[in-house]
């Protein structure tokens, strides 16, 4: 399995979704510069958190225009995976590769915290490590992780099961305390129509090693890994 | 234009200085030497009060690889390696705009570190504010961690711990200390040096503005009633640029074309041109036509003098320059080649070609006057009330006391704070804020690096060589209760004006303290900051310095947190608990006046404590270890409880009134769980200590009786209630 | 040629930043009933100095980069 990962120009999670990839998983691993436009013979590519462009303007709203976002959204035409974390899935967003987009957080403040994550739909090339309704501990870091979309688009998700993962207590119930931003509906990740495009806020990478207090992440992780094989 | 007296004095500068300059000079200055001169002699940057005392610091150690005078200090930690750090004050700038000020200082510390060839690896902070109950000072808290917030989040550099005051003193003068940790490798350490005539100088990053153009002049002036009106003057940060530079200058370091680098901070062009060109010996020539602009028609006084953020300034190989640019271009930042490293001594600076200021670098920066100023034991110490003499009586109910001092803005809970910082980015936080120190693993290796900020103003205003010493103690026995042994140490002094001889005898009393006390804990004084002129209207601020310890964890399957793990652990104190409740939160939270005597500390007897917990955690005994400090042993022991919501049975014997005895503010004393069947060989190792059994660790509820009455009995996780939510109450009505 | 751009929030999206402004105002006693916050943009382009070629390109900026029209809208205040 060989993974590609997104150098934009004030990414800063690529480094450590790199290593979680090559030195804990063991996978192939590449860096992509944002201008390449070459994605070698990748399997996945994952856009990383940060703060592309400073998040000036809009978050992703630049980098959707580095050179790179073509081949992206051609590998995903492909059929390919294509991963967003936090900031990447801003970016899939402003480019049209996922659905709905990130607002202020309800309380407008930057939380970065362990949150819990039900899998509300663990039949995707990202979660099919996981039992239907685990719950995952898994930290989020963001200031603009509130969920928006149509109420109409919202049914369609709903109706597809593209909504992948939602906001929950320990035990895995989905209840307004548990959320922490204030997404729509409790949304936490998303897959595109397709099914081959995630978007998720929490960072899965942060939650990989045991000495950082979770190893929920690596679920999410190896279901991509055991797609392929 | 003519040089007159109000010039001069419009300049910060006295008439016996400006003389100096003449006779350095040989002549009159004309308005841009003025201005350079005046910034580079100013307080912040000359260190013009300090210096004389600051040489009385222990600087060396074997594994000193860098200590003062440089970006930061540096430490060897083994495998390669070094850890890089500072410590560095932002007061006056979060006061006239919180965020801003917080966030240039966040920025400017993060340079210092990558300057030296490190790439930054954590933050954390030391902050003082007025009391919450003013909504003005719930205005600077807020802005001040969202400036740091803001700053670190964006840049990618995790905030992983640091501690929080409130006290009067604070209202008009807040405390902003950040501190920068970065890892290098040990071989590749870049300084701040010119060399090599011939080679270029590179400016990159942000265009110069007139952004707080006497920035540098204003941080060393007391604060009046007007310093509303100084707010153009507060630079903004832009913490995107400042990820690219680092990015950028990490890669051209790389090249091996870089000779010297350092960041332009306070006094900008001007401090980074004549100190580099002043270490290395060598002359300085600049083209200011040549230096990035944002604004139209600036004087060269206004360009020398600019504080614009997010810049650096490079010599690079003149045969290699090519390639250093081709990296910024890459990144794409504003890289121009402004002048030359020349022979001779002075920075010389042109203008469209024609030479507007030529001075001797040794004259702007080494060879800068200090003084000898005079020191005077302050008339209020031998006024101080005594605690002993207050009359308090014993609280009719503990329940409720505990209730109280768990809500207290001193000893709740900082998660408001900490969860606006992304402390977790980087992957190497390996125990999240709220535990004595913050712990750092070093990828590629088994080991790790852990760090404390701490310094309690109320101990140095009663006693400023024993509140110093005591700040020492308390970071280092912070770091060795996660289990690492401390390397070296940094500073912050935060103090009120120096030409005040009694603030000037508190400062030295100071560091002749940190002095004392770095010597025993073998932890060198690597780089610092002195802040002076924190007053507001004639008021100093109760003197503030703050310690910053680094220590190396060698395993990191050694890291101990402060909370208690298992259910029937014993509970252990180590240390002994006398009735010191001199400057203690106890005392603060009932309102009474400052009194003393501050706590006394046994260096020796510190380091021994020390030492042996180390022992201990080696040998696989200890389960936890949690330092006793400000709320005494009843806020420590509830700490220990929190974080896994278990309880406590706790029964102590002691002569000293009960309340005494929970807030005493002794120091050298730890709470350690004990691995159950490691019990008898535990207290074989500690039998040379002061060691009393209080309890054990259980599920649930918090008990605590004192000669064998029952005082305390709560379920946790009602106590934590209160202490986790106390700030959101204050913030989020 | 100068350009005016304001980006406003479209009807019925949440905006928490304008509503916190607005309760903020209402507690210093002014009685605001609606805060809606948005952004505004300046913009020059070299060397262009026919109106409507101006507003043509800026339109095509506004709704390509400076606004996500899931939840904004933009509106050219002015070229001159």
């Amino acid at each position: 399995m060989k993974f590609g990962v997104v150098i934009f120009p004030g990414s800063n999670c690529d480094h450590d979704t790199h290593h979680v990839l090559k030195s804990v998983l063991g996978q192939e691993t590449v860096f992509f510069w944002h201008q390449d436009t070459d994605l070698q013979d990748v399997d996945t590519v994952i856009l990383p958190g940060g703060f592309a462009y400073g998040d000036y303007l809009r978050c992703g709203a630049i980098a959707k225009f580095s050179p790179i976002l073509e081949s992206v959204r051609q590998h995903a035409q492909e059929g390919k995976l294509v991963v967003g974390i936090c900031n990447g899935f801003q970016i899939l967003q402003e480019a049209g590769l996922l659905p709905g987009v990130m607002l202020r957080n309800a309380g407008l403040k930057f939380v970065c915290r362990h949150v819990w994550l039900r899998t509300e739909n663990n039949q995707t090339p990202f979660t099919n490590a996981c039992q239907e309704g685990q719950v995952l501990k898994i930290p989020i870091a963001h200031n603009e992780g509130n969920f928006f979309i149509s109420k109409q688009e919202l049914a369609e998700l709903q109706a597809n099961q593209q909504i992948i993962f939602r906001y929950s207590d320990a035990q895995g119930d989905v209840i307004p305390e548990a959320n922490p931003n204030g997404s729509m509906d409790s949304i936490a990740g998303v897959v595109n129509r397709q099914g081959n495009v995630m978007g998720m806020m929490p960072h899965p990478e942060r939650a990989s090693e045991a000495l950082l207090s979770s190893e929920d992440g690596r679920f999410i992780f190896n279901s991509i890994i055991n797609r392929v094989h | 234009m003519e040089i007159t007296l109000d010039l001069i004095e419009s300049h910060g500068l006295t008439t016996e200085e400006y003389e100096q300059i003449r006779k350095r000079l040989g002549r009159e200055p004309n308005l841009t030497e003025l201005g350079i001169f005046s910034v580079m002699w100013s307080e912040h940057c000359s260190y013009k009060s300090s210096r004389l005392h600051l040489k009385k610091l222990p600087t060396q150690g074997p594994q000193v690889l860098q200590g003062p005078g440089e970006n930061a200090g540096v430490i060897d930690i083994g495998d390669g390696l070094a850890a890089v750090f500072k410590m560095e004050s932002h007061n006056h700038p979060s006061f006239i705009e919180p965020f801003e000020g917080a966030a240039t200082g966040v920025g400017g510390i993060i340079r210092d570190i990558f300057t030296m060839g490190a790439r930054p690896i954590a933050l954390l902070n030391s902050l003082r504010f007025g009391p919450l109950e003013d909504t003005a000072n719930q205005l600077i808290m807020e802005g001040v961690v969202a400036g740091i917030a803001g700053y670190g989040n964006c840049i990618g550099i995790p905030t992983v711990g640091g501690e929080i005051q409130f006290q009067e003193t604070y209202s008009h003068n807040p405390l902003v200390n950040v501190f920068c940790l970065g890892i290098a490798a040990a071989d590749e350490i870049f300084l701040a040096q010119a060399s090599g005539v011939g080679n270029a100088l590179i400016y990159v990053g942000a265009k110069t503005g007139r952004d707080g153009i006497h920035g540098v002049t204003m941080a060393s002036e007391e604060f009046s009633e007007d310093a509303e009106s100084k707010r153009p003057n507060v630079q903004v940060g832009d913490p995107f640029m400042e990820k690219l530079l680092l990015e950028a200058c990490l890669e051209a370091m790389k090249t091996g074309a870089v000779v010297g680098i350092q960041d332009m901070g306070g006094a900008g062009l001007t401090c980074s041109t004549c100190e580099m060109g002043s270490r290395g010996e060598v002359g300085v020539k600049i083209e200011l036509a040549r230096v990035p602009q944002r604004e139209e028609k600036m004087t060269p006084y206004e360009i020398m003098l600019s504080e614009s953020q997010e810049r650096m300034l490079l010599v690079a190989e003149k045969e290699r320059q090519e390639e250093v640019l081709e990296i910024f271009r890459k990144w794409d930042l504003d890289a121009v080649v402004i002048g030359e490293v020349s022979e001779g001594h002075d920075l010389t600076v042109y203008d469209q070609g024609s030479k507007i200021a030529q001075m001797p670098n040794k004259a702007l920066s080494e060879e800068a006057p200090f003084y000898d100023r005079p020191a005077q034991r302050p008339a209020y110490l031998d006024e101080l009330p005594r605690w002993q003499d207050l009359d308090f009586p014993e609280p009719s109910d503990y329940n409720t006391l505990l209730q109280e001092i768990v809500s207290s803005p001193h000893l709740c809970s900082r998660r408001w704070v900490f969860q606006q910082y992304d402390h977790m980015v980087q992957t190497n936080t390996a125990i999240l804020p709220g535990s004595d120190a913050a712990v750092l693993r070093l990828k590629g290796t088994s080991s790790g690096l852990a760090v404390s900020l701490d310094g309690n103003s109320r101990y140095t205003y009663l006693d400023p060589r024993m509140g110093a010493m005591l700040a020492v103690a308390e970071s280092c026995r912070n770091v060795v209760c996660c289990g690492a042994r401390p390397l070296g140490a940094t500073n912050c002094l935060n103090f009120g004006s120096p030409e005040n001889p009694e603030v000037m005898w508190q400062f030295i009393e100071s560091v002749e303290g940190i002095g004392q006390a770095c010597e025993v804990f073998a932890t060198p004084i690597t780089g610092g900051n002195v802040s002076f002129y924190n007053e507001t209207n004639g008021a100093a601020i109760l003197p503030t310095p703050i310690l910053g310890i680094v220590g190396k964890l060698e395993d990191l399957k050694q890291i101990r947190e402060s909370s208690f793990q298992n259910v029937g652990d014993p509970v252990y104190l180590l240390g002994e608990t006398r009735a010191e409740l001199g400057g203690s939160a106890y005392l603060e939270h009932l309102g009474l006046p400052l009194s003393g005597p501050c706590p006394a500390l046994d260096l020796n007897q510190e380091k021994a404590l020390q030492d042996k917990l180390l022992d201990l955690i080696a040998l696989e005994y200890i389960e936890s270890a949690h330092d006793v400090s400000e709320g005494g042993l009843l806020l420590t022991l509830a700490e220990c409880c929190f974080p896994r919501s278990l309880g406590l049975t706790m029964e102590a014997s002691t002569p000293l009134r009960p309340d005494h005895y929970l807030l005493s503010e002794s120091p050298s004393r730890i709470v350690v769980s004990v691995k159950k069947e490691k019990e008898e060989e535990f207290l074989k190792r500690v039998s040379d200590l002061d060691v009393h059994k209080l309890g054990e660790v259980t599920d649930e509820i918090f008990q605590v009786s004192v000669n064998e009455q029952s005082l305390i009995s709560v379920p946790i996780t009602r106590i934590f209630q209160v202490w986790n939510s106390f700030l959101d109450g204050v913030f989020e009505h | 040629m100068k350009a005016k751009v304001i980006v406003r929030l479209k009807d019925g999206v949440l905006d928490p930043q304008g509503q916190t402004i607005q309760r903020s105002l209402n507690k210093m006693g002014h009685e605001v009933t609606e805060l809606r916050q948005g952004k505004y943009f300046e913009i020059e382009i070299n060397g262009m100095k026919d109106e409507s070629a101006v507003r043509q390109r800026v339109e095509q900026i506004a709704a390509d980069v400076l606004c996500n029209p899931i939840i904004e809208t933009f509106e050219i205040e002015d070229i001159a």
